[in-house]
């Protein structure tokens, strides 16, 4: 595990993310995340073997609940706060994907 | 009964179910209140008023009120209103307004309770001090030039600043409770899974819990009977009974026993909010509480392990935000990935960038298991402690925040300094038990100080009887900011 993160790690992390950084915010990130990750490495000192991971702390089973049907949202309500909504086609639209 | 502000939510239930007063004039005097003090606190995004009066007018033509009738409320702007807008204080949601109500707006609704307006927070609720919102910071009533703690600090400064009476929040790591010490009210985080999520705008899934802001243990216990129960909407809402908080409140805790992990307070505290601990702990012995020492022996790993199943979570929800359902798409020509890249680039904020990047780390090929699978893991030894300790004791006690408010622009610079102030909240969002914060003491400088206490699974109703006797020999709940 890296004793500290490059420009490269931020970068591929960035991209991973797609987030476009700028050069600023990656120099403040590689610093930044560097010293979080630092602090954080403690963890690796604790002995957890067998100790099974929690990933929710729901005591009990989720309950089904009945399978009927209900008026789901509207198409139009759907499309109101899309940044580039088809009204006419019911379709969100998105650049171009295919040259 | 006059509209002077300051009044509890009781105070004005009884006084509009009885018709001392109208909800209107409760109301306007909230509106007119925001207007006469959030121009120098900034606790709200949005003030709601034709809406508001709308309901109250309705109220007041009811035959029949509910539990918070007439009741204003300030709801914290990562909550879904139905046709009033809900930015999570982000660039990305600036103008997003949606479709439905979280359920808990819904309950609130039926219950009588008047919406005033939705207030400002850190963006996605990712802060402790409110100055991540991208509208500006929030300010503490007690003093301006300091933060008035955050994630929910708008809510927070809403309430202490007498706007409305009770304040809604979310807490996934302390943005209820935090906010509740460093501006003098009580905060509650309920039990994960007692509040529906439905309707919360997510930023770590199995951490995130909604809850009240309020002056008084009763408020809280009020609020919660009316936001707790199940939800079809959400799968991890609990069908545990929920009790009669409020007719819970007998001021007794003769034989109640509350554990300090003692450890926990020798570095790193504050002398003031440690001297005003104790002090809190000493009127809950003379009530006949037994003061119990505990370990928790995982507790100071529970920053780090926050920081990484927090962060993990928050950059899977986030990945939402693309730029084509709903929110902020970055303006120009672009083929798909770009306009997803400077979308989100532009669109969120410093500190949502900084989590979503940890996140997206801690998660991916190769770190996974070291990260990830590692911090689950302490996250179970985390609970374990307190399954350990809730053997012997009935609540275990601590301060809510280690230090008083701190300025504006202080810990900017620093993200894990500011990371750090969390170190007593996060262990009751990892462990998903319910805690509650209660006002127990003033600075030399009269800036508030916390006491907080945290239960068994589903057993508000301990924490809330232990507040409410509390409130009962003490008047810091009465103390108010002079603005």
């Amino acid at each position: 595990m890296p004793q500290r993160l490059t420009r490269a790690d931020v970068e591929r992390i960035a991209t991973l993310a797609r987030l476009e950084l700028t050069d600023a915010e990656k120099d403040l990130f590689v610093r930044q995340l560097t010293d979080v990750l630092a602090y954080a490495e403690q963890i690796q000192a604790i002995d957890t073997a067998g100790v099974p991971p929690t990933s929710h702390v729901l005591s009990s089973q989720a309950a089904d609940r009945a399978d009927t049907p209900v008026p789901s949202l509207p198409n139009a309500e759907a499309l109101a706060n899309a940044p580039d909504p088809s009204p006419h086609t019911g379709l969100f639209r998105v650049p171009r994907v295919i040259g | 009964m006059s509209a002077r502000p300051f009044k509890t939510a009781r105070e004005i239930r009884d006084a509009v179910s009885t018709r001392q007063i109208s909800a209107v004039e409760v109301c306007q005097a909230s509106l007119d209140r925001i207007t006469a003090t959030d121009g120098s606190l900034s606790a709200f995004l949005n003030v709601a008023a034709e809406r508001a009066l709308d309901r109250a007018r309705k109220i007041d033509a009811d035959k029949d009120h509910g539990p918070l009738a007439g009741v204003p409320l300030a709801i914290k702007d990562n909550i879904s209103t139905r046709g009033l807008t809900t930015t999570a204080a982000s660039r990305m949601l600036k103008h997003y307004v949606p479709p439905y109500d979280a359920t808990v707006i819904t309950r609130l609704d039926a219950a009588g309770a008047v919406i005033i307006g939705k207030t400002n927070c850190d963006e996605f609720a990712m802060g402790s001090s409110t100055e991540n919102s991208a509208f500006g910071p929030s300010r503490n009533p007690w003093n301006t030039e300091r933060i008035p703690g955050g994630s929910s600090g708008g809510s927070a400064v809403a309430v202490a600043a007498g706007m409305t009476s009770i304040g809604l929040g979310s807490d996934t790591g302390g943005s209820i409770r935090q906010p509740a010490s460093l501006c003098g009210i009580v905060g509650l985080k309920p039990t994960y899974g007692r509040v529906s999520r439905y309707g919360l705008i997510a930023f770590a899934s199995s951490l995130d819990c909604i809850g009240p802001l309020t002056r008084t243990a009763y408020d809280a216990a009020l609020a919660l009977s009316v936001l707790a129960g199940p939800d079809p909407r959400d799968a991890t809402s609990s069908s545990e009974p929920v009790p009669d908080y409020a007719g819970g409140l007998s001021g007794d805790v003769r034989g109640l026993r509350l554990g300090v992990p003692r450890s926990m307070l020798e570095q790193g505290v504050d002398p003031s909010v440690r001297d005003c601990f104790y002090a809190a702990l000493e009127i809950l012995r003379a009530r006949g509480a037994t003061i119990v020492d505990i370990v928790l022996p995982h507790a100071r790993y529970a920053i780090s392990t926050y920081y990484f199943v927090a962060t993990a979570e928050a950059s899977s929800n986030l990945a939402r935000y693309d730029g084509v359902r709903y929110g902020y798409r970055a303006p120009g020509e672009h083929d798909l990935k770009s306009m997803y890249e400077k979308t989100r680039d532009q669109g969120f904020g410093a500190e949502v960038k900084r989590r979503i990047m940890l996140g997206t780390y801690v998660l991916s090929a190769g770190y996974y298991d070291a990260y990830y699978l590692k911090a689950q893991q302490v996250r179970t030894l985390v609970r374990r402690d307190y399954e350990q300790a809730f053997q012997s004791v009935d609540a275990v006690a601590m301060p809510t925040s280690p230090t008083p408010a701190f300025k504006i622009g202080e810990r900017m610079e620093d993200p894990l300094q500011l990371y750090l102030v969390d170190v007593f909240t996060v262990s009751a969002n990892l462990a998903g038990l319910p805690a509650v914060s209660v006002p127990c003491g003033l600075t030399s400088e009269r800036l508030p100080i916390g006491l907080q206490m945290t239960g068994r699974p589903f057993d508000e109703a301990t924490l809330l009887r232990i507040a409410d006797a509390y409130e009962r020999d003490t008047n810091w709940w009465q103390e108010c900011p002079a603005i």
